[in-house]
């Protein structure tokens, strides 16, 4: 730092002249290299929009001549004026509404960070100027540096997650939002036609039409009921088979619970497309065992009978019970381990049974401390793509719902909405209610947990 | 006549034979219970490997200890399939994932653990609820995404999807582990000069090491299993991922090679469910760090 004599100015100016030319006011305070640094990022944002568009042609149309920037907002707007066509001299060159849609949200996106650093920009040469006024002095670029690294520490570390999270999760999502008020169906596809905005009409239709509306009924409690007991069971054995192994009664602990592990261990896929196979209706091994057994006289079609679609739902929790109990008792068993024992041994003394002991002690404790992560394994249950995908593919069929089966759950509906019948429309819908039930449930269980509660 | 005295002994040693037959009981029951869960839980893994082993193509006829064992489906699995480039494929995405994953998330962590700034509990609670969006629709956009930059078909970009899908709750999870390791640790540093990235290297990261091992072994594990994102996002052939070449095998209708999917699927989960029993202790403590007292 030096001091220096100069002309005192209103800081007011070299803000103002950032404002117009990015660094101009840096330029003012007499701060070179970061004159340099902003101006940089003016001509970043400059040349972009003129190298991608089509500048210099006299006339000038956004559709035609719009770069990066310009046309990226205008896309976002309009969707698109003039869809592909075919014509005597081959296919005209239309817009493709969808990718318009993405590409301007990433415009957007993009865009939010320039306006970031302009207002940087305008800020520090404002600053600059009035520290400048009151002390005379100024930091050199190399001070400010510093300063800024001891002072944006911890932005600067957070720009790799941030720069992921916004272009590979907010970006998706802020797109498929948006998508649950186009028209965007396979009746409508790009770039043959064109999307339009239509506000509302996709969540009027999913209340006024009645497949949609019984439709949606029907697969949300099935989802609901799915959720809770898939949830309960998995919770309750797992407790019940942590309770057992840790009881003094029971000698080879580490071998039991090496056994009971395996579940959590196996990659859940693999362990789902063996259970599919084994419970098949034509070839599966556990129909073949029962039949054998003369317990059936024929195959049960346990995932695919239409008459019985509460077979292949009760099938399924069994199943997710094998698949889910393992995670529960490892978790009760470590926060077991934590219980200290003067409780239990001041129960004894008090002459409790060891169900008043269960009942009074280790019930309460392990529910409280497990309770954020039953809440978020409800969540999970609740978007439990895999479980329903693999096993049954949501069947067996229902005539009476609208493109999903017995057993289909609102995501695996949606899925189906999306990929085999290219309702985007409507998927989209569907995640915004789902989002908006699972995400409210999450908001309240995250500010119950000691991480939110200590700052 | 007996006194008093002996029917009380007598009743005793009586009450005492009732408390040990009960006793007895209560043990034999518990065996039982556990004996069973535990067959439960063994014969699909057994018979998924009894079927690897299995002469037979058909899946009826299959069972636990095949009748004429055969290493025919494994030399199928080598000979008729990519499997090898499959798995080399999603090893290399795991390791890819683990390391960026780990590295990202920590430092993350470590700055919404020691640092007090504007937007730090808001930014937090949006980014663990917006992973909340269930969206299939995402991933069209995550593909526009990828069409635009070059990443499409591409392992590497792929691999961006899971470093990027694991952030939130990873961060929340080391953000809540690294909370409890004292402040004072970090300000007796500070006084001897060290630098934040010093205390990070020097404090942190030693002293976070369960969690990190725990974050190591869970981000390694993610791409394993995957299906939708490689599905959609991977179209060569020879950029395919496990999950979707061993799916392939048993999926469509023409393709029933059910035991050449069992060898392949022995062959996955045993390196990952050895690792798994091996690590239990860590991961154990990793999921129990998760839940919290209020």
């Amino acid at each position: 730092m030096e001091i220096e004599s100069g002309k005192k100015m209103t800081p007011i100016i070299p803000g103002i002249a950032s404002a117009i030319i990015w660094g101009l006011g840096q330029l003012m305070n007499k701060q070179y290299i970061k004159a340099i640094f902003f101006f940089l990022f003016q001509l970043i944002l400059v040349i972009v929009e003129i190298a991608t568009g089509n500048y210099f042609t006299g006339s000038y149309v956004i559709r035609e001549n719009g770069g990066f920037f310009v046309k990226g907002i205008w896309g976002l707007i309009t969707l698109g004026t003039i869809p592909r066509k075919m014509s005597l001299t081959g296919v005209t060159d239309g817009d493709h509404s969808i990718m318009l849609l993405v590409k301007g949200i990433i415009v957007m996106l993009v865009a939010l960070i320039f306006v970031a650093i302009y207002a940087w920009n305008i800020r520090d040469a404002y600053k600059t100027c009035k520290s400048f006024n009151e002390k005379c002095t100024r930091l050199s670029t190399r001070a400010y540096v510093e300063e800024l690294w001891e002072s944006m520490f911890h932005y600067i570390i957070l720009i790799p997650a941030a720069l992921l999270l916004m272009f590979l999760s907010i970006m998706p999502i802020i797109f498929s939002a948006l998508t649950a008020f186009t028209n965007y169906t396979k009746t409508n596809m790009p770039p043959t036609h064109l999307v339009d905005w239509v506000g509302f009409k996709n969540f009027m239709n999913l209340i006024n039409i009645p497949v949609w509306s019984k439709t949606f009924a029907g697969v949300f409690s099935w989802t609901l009921i799915w959720a809770v007991v898939a949830t309960f069971t998995c919770f309750a054995f797992g407790l019940i088979q942590a309770v057992i192994l840790n009881s003094k009664r029971i000698k080879f602990k580490k071998l039991w619970r090496g056994i009971y592990i395996l579940p959590w261990a196996i990659p859940g896929m693999v362990s789902l497309l063996v259970f599919r196979t084994m419970f098949n209706g034509q070839f599966g091994p556990v129909s073949q065992f029962l039949l054998d057994m003369g317990i059936t006289s024929e195959r049960v079609a346990w995932f695919s009978d239409p008459n019985n679609p509460n077979l292949a739902r009760i099938t399924l929790l069994v199943i997710n019970l094998w698949l889910g109990f393992p995670y529960f008792m490892a978790l009760m068993t470590g926060i077991m381990t934590g219980i200290s024992s003067d409780l239990y041994e001041a129960a004894k003394i008090d002459g409790a049974s060891p169900l008043d002991e269960f009942k009074k002690i280790t019930l309460p404790i392990v529910l409280n401390q497990a309770a954020p992560l039953i809440i978020m394994s409800f969540a999970s249950n609740f978007n439990n793509f895999n479980v329903i995908y693999f096993l049954t593919d949501g069947g067996p069929t229902n005539v009476n719902y609208q493109f999903a089966g017995a057993t289909d759950i609102l995501i695996t509906w949606v899925y189906k909405l999306t990929l085999d019948n290219q309702l985007y429309n409507m998927a989209s819908v569907m995640s915004i209610l789902i989002f908006i039930l699972i995400g409210s449930i999450s908001i309240w269980n995250l500010r119950r947990t000691k991480g939110f509660k200590e700052d | 006549m007996k006194s008093s005295g002996e029917i009380s002994v007598q009743s005793a040693i009586k009450e005492n034979r009732i408390h040990k037959i009960k006793n007895h009981t209560i043990t034999a029951l518990m065996y039982l219970e556990i004996i069973a869960v535990a067959i439960i839980v063994l014969v699909p893994v057994l018979w998924i490997v009894g079927t690897s082993f299995d002469n037979s193509s058909s899946l009826a006829t299959s069972s636990i200890i095949p009748k004429n064992p055969t290493l025919n489906n494994y030399k199928k699995l080598f000979a008729g399939t990519d499997f090898l480039i499959w798995y080399g494929n999603t090893l290399k995405i795991a390791v890819v994932n683990m390391i960026c994953s780990v590295f990202i998330t920590t430092l993350t962590a470590y700055v919404f653990s020691r640092f007090k700034f504007r937007g730090k509990k808001q930014s937090l609670m949006l980014i663990m609820v917006l992973q909340m969006f269930p969206s299939f629709m995402a991933m069209t956009a995550v593909y526009v995404l990828f069409l635009n930059f070059g990443l499409l078909d591409n392992l590497y970009g792929l691999a961006l999807t899971y470093i990027a899908g694991q952030i939130p709750y990873n961060v929340w999870l080391m953000k809540g582990y690294l909370g409890g390791i004292p402040m004072s640790l970090d300000e007796a540093a500070m006084l001897d000069g060290a630098s934040r990235l010093q205390i990070f290297r020097k404090i942190i990261i030693p002293l976070a090491f369960p969690m990190i091992t725990f974050l190591a072994v869970s981000t390694f594990m993610a791409p394993w299993m995957d299906y939708v994102l490689p599905r959609l996002l991977i179209s060569s052939d020879s950029k395919k991922t496990l999950a979707v070449g061993l799916f392939d095998l048993i999926s469509s209708d023409a393709n029933n090679q059910y035991t050449q999917f069992a060898a392949g699927a022995v062959l996955v989960a045993v390196p990952i469910t050895i690792l798994y029993v091996a690590l239990q202790k860590h991961l154990i403590y990793g999921i129990t760090a998760g839940s919290t007292k209020e």
